[in-house]
């Protein structure tokens, strides 16, 4: 980095690649240029969406989701959903990039690639709690509850962060290998076990309106989670996309 | 000495880790006296601390080493990491056979979802998901820093999967009850025993440094193999 400095300081002010304001631009054009392609082609939501539905679905008939059941495992039932429509998302977005060839363009452009990185990482992220926006209400209707609590909305946002900040340096990865898509829940699954324990478990306890403090821990290693694999995802994400 | 010939030194290793692990062997089974509750069964108990010791070394070893080959790119790191894995792999697997073995007359169950099994498992499964990522890779280069980057990630994981698992045990009592290993199967070691445990540990650390030297070596010849395939070819 400090090599960089001098470089840095002769740039124009407005550079893309110059300090933080840069480094926050160069984010927000990964973001846009994500959100842009999919308002278009509405390939990646509408296949998370369809797909989620229809684990929900065969969730209902293989667990027989009455009433007593549900208050039990609807928790797990969520997480699962959102996990399998996540790791269907990661893959897809990142197929995206590999495929034609917008990859090595992302790489040639001359910003940090940690931007890269935190762009795809908040792409996915948004990508991930719109589905999550449209499952709960639609689960809550199907079920006659109401999933649309703060407390565990609070989770979801927790839990959704740390599984798009390992899921999206992952699928960097998977792309690149020969096996690819079959790849990535292989190598993703047994890395997010924390999440989906803490998830899961926070969930249940706000849904079955546990005491906060016994919830918390389970926040707390939620938040722990995110800090420490979002911050390894950056230092190491130079690394999966070297050529 | 011939290029690429056995170390004197690494015959020297094997003969004495031998040694040590008939030596071991006899401690177990006639030095250490026999537990007054669990009987025999408890002997398991010095190779299967010993082993799970030896696997989570592999596994530190190979994190250590994907942190070494990201910062020097030197293709000897990477032949550590997966040597480290590879045998961290066997000893886990060890671990939890002989586990299971003692747990079914203890426990009265081969498995239980205790947080140490539970570990156990998924840190296997990260290994197993390792070495399919390397399958996968044809090009050294990026196979070597795909298998450091996950060798790392997936060795920071293990401890916050232990601590979920263990948090999701403490929070809900219905499962602990009978199970828990500090209730079921604890028993106070002798000094007998301690000295026997004590040497399994030096044992199999022992066993550990040979197999690595070994596959190291084995990963080294590989390469030469590789590159004089390379020059044939040309």
């Amino acid at each position: 980095m400090a090599s960089e400095l001098p470089m840095a300081k002769d740039a124009p002010k407005d550079s893309p690649s110059s300090g933080l304001r840069g480094f926050m631009r160069a984010l927000g054009a990964v973001v846009w240029k994500d959100l842009a392609a999919e308002l278009r082609s509405r390939e990646l939501l509408t296949s998370m969406l369809v797909f989620s539905l229809l684990v929900i679905l065969i969730f209902n008939f293989a667990l027989e989701l009455d009433a007593k059941t549900r208050a039990t495992v609807t928790s797990g039932v969520l997480w699962v959903t959102f996990a399998f429509a996540g790791t269907l998302g990661l893959n897809r977005s990142m197929a995206i990039e590999k495929d034609r060839g917008c990859l090595d363009g992302l790489l040639l452009a001359p910003v940090d690639r940690s931007a890269i990185y935190f762009g795809k990482t908040v792409g996915n992220l948004v990508f991930m709690l719109i589905v999550e926006a449209i499952v709960l209400p639609v689960y809550s209707i199907l079920y006659n509850t109401n999933l649309l609590q703060p407390g565990l909305i609070a989770v979801i946002l927790l839990g959704s962060i740390g599984f798009v900040a390992v899921g999206t340096l992952l699928s960097t990865m998977a792309v690149q290998t020969r096996t690819r898509d079959v790849l990535l829940p292989i190598l993703l699954f047994p890395v997010i076990i924390p999440v989906m324990i803490a998830a899961v478990k926070a969930s249940s306890g706000v849904l079955q309106g546990i005491d906060m403090a016994e919830i918390l821990p389970w926040l707390n290693l939620l938040l722990v989670y995110d800090i420490i694999f979002t911050a390894v995802a950056f230092m190491v994400f130079d690394y999966v996309v070297e050529e | 000495m011939e290029k690429g010939a056995k170390p004197r030194l690494l015959t020297i290793l094997d003969v004495v880790t031998i040694l040590l692990l008939v030596v071991a062997t006899a401690m177990v089974f006639f030095y250490a006296p026999m537990e007054a509750v669990m009987g025999q069964v408890q002997r398991v108990f010095y190779f299967h601390v010993a082993a799970g010791w030896v696997g989570m070394l592999g596994f530190l070893v190979a994190a250590i080493a994907g942190v070494a080959y990201l910062r020097t790119a030197k293709r000897k790191w990477d032949i550590v990491g997966l040597s480290a894995v590879e045998i961290g792999m066997v000893f886990a697997l060890i671990n939890i056979v002989t586990g299971a073995i003692w747990a079914r007359p203890i426990w009265n169950t081969w498995w239980t979802w205790d947080p140490r099994l539970t570990t156990a498992t998924i840190m296997e499964l990260i290994y197993a998901a390792y070495l399919l990522l390397r399958q996968g890779i044809e090009d050294p280069d990026r196979r070597a820093r795909f298998g450091a980057v996950y060798a790392i990630i997936g060795f920071l994981s293990v401890p916050l999967t232990f601590f979920s698992a263990r948090l999701f045990r403490t929070i809900h009592p219905v499962v602990i009850g009978t199970n828990q290993p500090g209730a079921e199967g604890a028993f106070d070691m002798t000094s007998l025993m301690l000295q026997t445990f004590m040497f399994s540990l030096l044992t199999f650390s022992i066993i550990f440094a040979d197999l690595l030297w070994h596959r190291i070596r084995l990963g080294r010849l590989a390469d030469k193999v590789e590159q004089m395939k390379l020059k044939m070819a040309e």
